[in-house]
């Protein structure tokens, strides 16, 4: 029996110093229930929450959430696998539906990161590597993208000019999305006059810690066309995992998990690379979006920088891409992202998407990796 | 000498492979081996990840080996602050594995993808308390 998601919500990302955690995800949460037709708060069976808990001065949060948002005593719990918190909730409540066991789930993804300040972040963040033998000398979030990136100029030529490209086409859509905490474009010379992070990773390749929340309500085959007359299926459902340390990886310009994750979800929905008509990547900084395309099958190994060169993953090009602005424009509140990327593919897949619609997009993807590659989770999604 | 001493700032003072810190004041750079299956380990590792074997023996590393990538990082975590700009590299060890470490002594202008170079086990001078760590030098 499929799975299919009927009701979506977005609150604004951003810097939401205006609301605890627990008020941010009530915005997402009452808008997927109104999305949703015949829907009460009271027909959903459980509520799954995506989110990092080290990023928030409230213990357990869960409990909080499903207090204020009106869901006790139904069964609530947390999934964490760092940035890909929120794609991680949605395939537990995938596999509860898929088992039987609950028939109407809803799943919130999110995250309050200005809670805490940029160097503290940093070195939370750092600490996703391993803290053995690296964050002992200092190694940062930003510092291990640009390791990345560094072989991958070497091995295959790209270049900084082909990463700012990244950022140029996430600002451009990102302008047009209500909902993205940065709705301005930038141009590549403004990418590439930004400071140095960790060289060479600049300001403006990088996405933005932000606080937000985002919903998606699923249900099962049976159910799904009551709460929605276009529900949006669930189709390939791929989740993988790589080694904590790259000092432990097959190499440094692929992220294993995303090639294996990619596989999976291609042979579960029985479609090809190709045949995807929009996709949400997790873009956190411009390099990782070059890897996405080649990690999942857009484009070959080592190509990814002609291909944004290309403007292929522009709308009207091979796959668009991020088109809602991905996490460099919208903001990257953690345990919300995954969640945000599901809820934009529904966008696109019911034509709800406004000017940044991909015209009659019938297949989509997310691909919501965690940390520097430890998990990674893709979907397909179908009308 | 405790594992403690092991990084400016250390996260894990308790491990099984803590003898590393030990060889490392005396200037030697160990690495694990399998005494069942004879694999090599660079991070040290005390059960093997092939044979799940828990039984090793410390082997030296030459420190040589070569530059896979490297960064400056300019915004640094807390603690480390107070040397940033540093640039730091990952290097493809000789007898297998890798490492992560500072760039030494080398110029910026001569550190190059590939280039071969040779790992050095160090004592931070200017920290009051003993703290080890190494740097990627010219061979």
């Amino acid at each position: 029996m499929k799975v299919g998601i009927v009701g979506i919500g977005h609150g604004k990302f951003g810097n939401r110093s205006d609301a605890t955690v627990q008020e941010l995800t009530f915005e997402p949460f009452k808008q997927a229930i109104e999305d949703a037709k015949n829907l009460g708060r009271e027909d959903i069976d459980a509520l799954v929450v995506g989110s990092v808990p080290e990023y928030h001065m409230q213990r357990s949060l869960p409990g909080v959430v499903a207090e204020y948002v009106g869901m006790n005593p139904k069964s609530v719990w947390l999934t964490e696998a760092a940035c890909a918190s929120g794609s991680a909730a949605i395939r537990t409540a995938y596999m509860s539906i898929k088992s039987g066991m609950h028939d109407i789930v809803a799943v919130i993804g999110v995250q309050k990161m200005r809670e805490l300040s940029t160097e503290d972040i940093l070195a939370l963040m750092g600490r996703v590597g391993d803290v053995q033998w690296e964050s002992i000398f200092g190694t940062t979030f930003p510092g291990y993208y640009a390791l990345y990136a560094n072989r991958h100029m070497h091995e295959f030529g790209t270049t900084k000019e082909q990463m700012a490209l990244v950022a140029v086409k996430n600002h451009y859509y990102g302008s047009m999305n209500p909902y993205a905490f940065f709705q301005k474009e930038v141009s590549k010379e403004r990418v590439m006059g930004s400071d140095e992070v960790a060289s060479p990773v600049r300001v403006f390749d990088c996405c933005a810690n932000a606080d937000g929340a985002a919903c998606v309500i699923m249900t099962n085959e049976k159910l799904a066309k009551k709460f929605n007359d276009t529900p949006i299926w669930l189709e390939g459902m791929g989740s993988a995992s790589a080694q904590m340390s790259l000092l432990r990886r097959p190499n440094l310009v692929e992220i294993p998990s995303a090639v294996e994750a990619g596989k999976q979800a291609f042979e579960q929905a029985k479609v090809k690379p190709s045949d995807i008509q929009v996709a949400d990547v997790h873009d956190c900084f411009t390099i990782a979006e070059i890897m996405a395309y080649e990690n999942l099958g857009f484009c070959e190994r080592g190509k990814g920088g002609k291909y944004i060169e290309e403007k292929q993953s522009y709308i009207g090009g091979k796959t668009p891409v991020n088109v809602d602005g991905g996490l460099k424009a919208k903001g990257h509140p953690v345990g919300a992202t995954g969640v945000s990327m599901t809820t934009e593919i529904v966008k696109q897949l019911r034509g709800e998407a406004g000017k940044r619609q991909v015209t009659g997009a019938e297949i989509g993807l997310t691909h919501n990796v965690g940390g520097i590659g430890q998990y990674t989770f893709v979907q397909i999604l179908r009308r | 000498m405790p594992f403690k001493y092991f990084g400016k700032t250390n996260f894990t003072p308790y491990t099984k492979v803590d003898k590393f810190a030990d060889y490392l004041q005396k200037g030697k750079l160990m690495g694990t081996k399998c005494k069942k299956c004879g694999e090599i380990y660079f991070p040290p590792r005390a059960d093997c990840l092939k044979c799940m074997d828990d039984t090793f023996e410390w082997i030296e590393f030459s420190g040589k080996g070569t530059l896979n990538s490297y960064t400056t990082i300019h915004a640094a975590p807390k603690g480390f602050d107070d040397i940033a700009p540093y640039t730091i590299g990952i290097v493809d060890l000789k007898e297998g594995g890798r490492l992560l470490a500072w760039i030494g002594d080398i110029p910026k202008d001569e550190i190059k993808n590939d280039m071969p170079v040779k790992v050095v086990p160090r004592i931070f001078e200017e920290i009051p308390e003993i703290k080890l760590y190494y740097t990627i030098e010219k061979p």
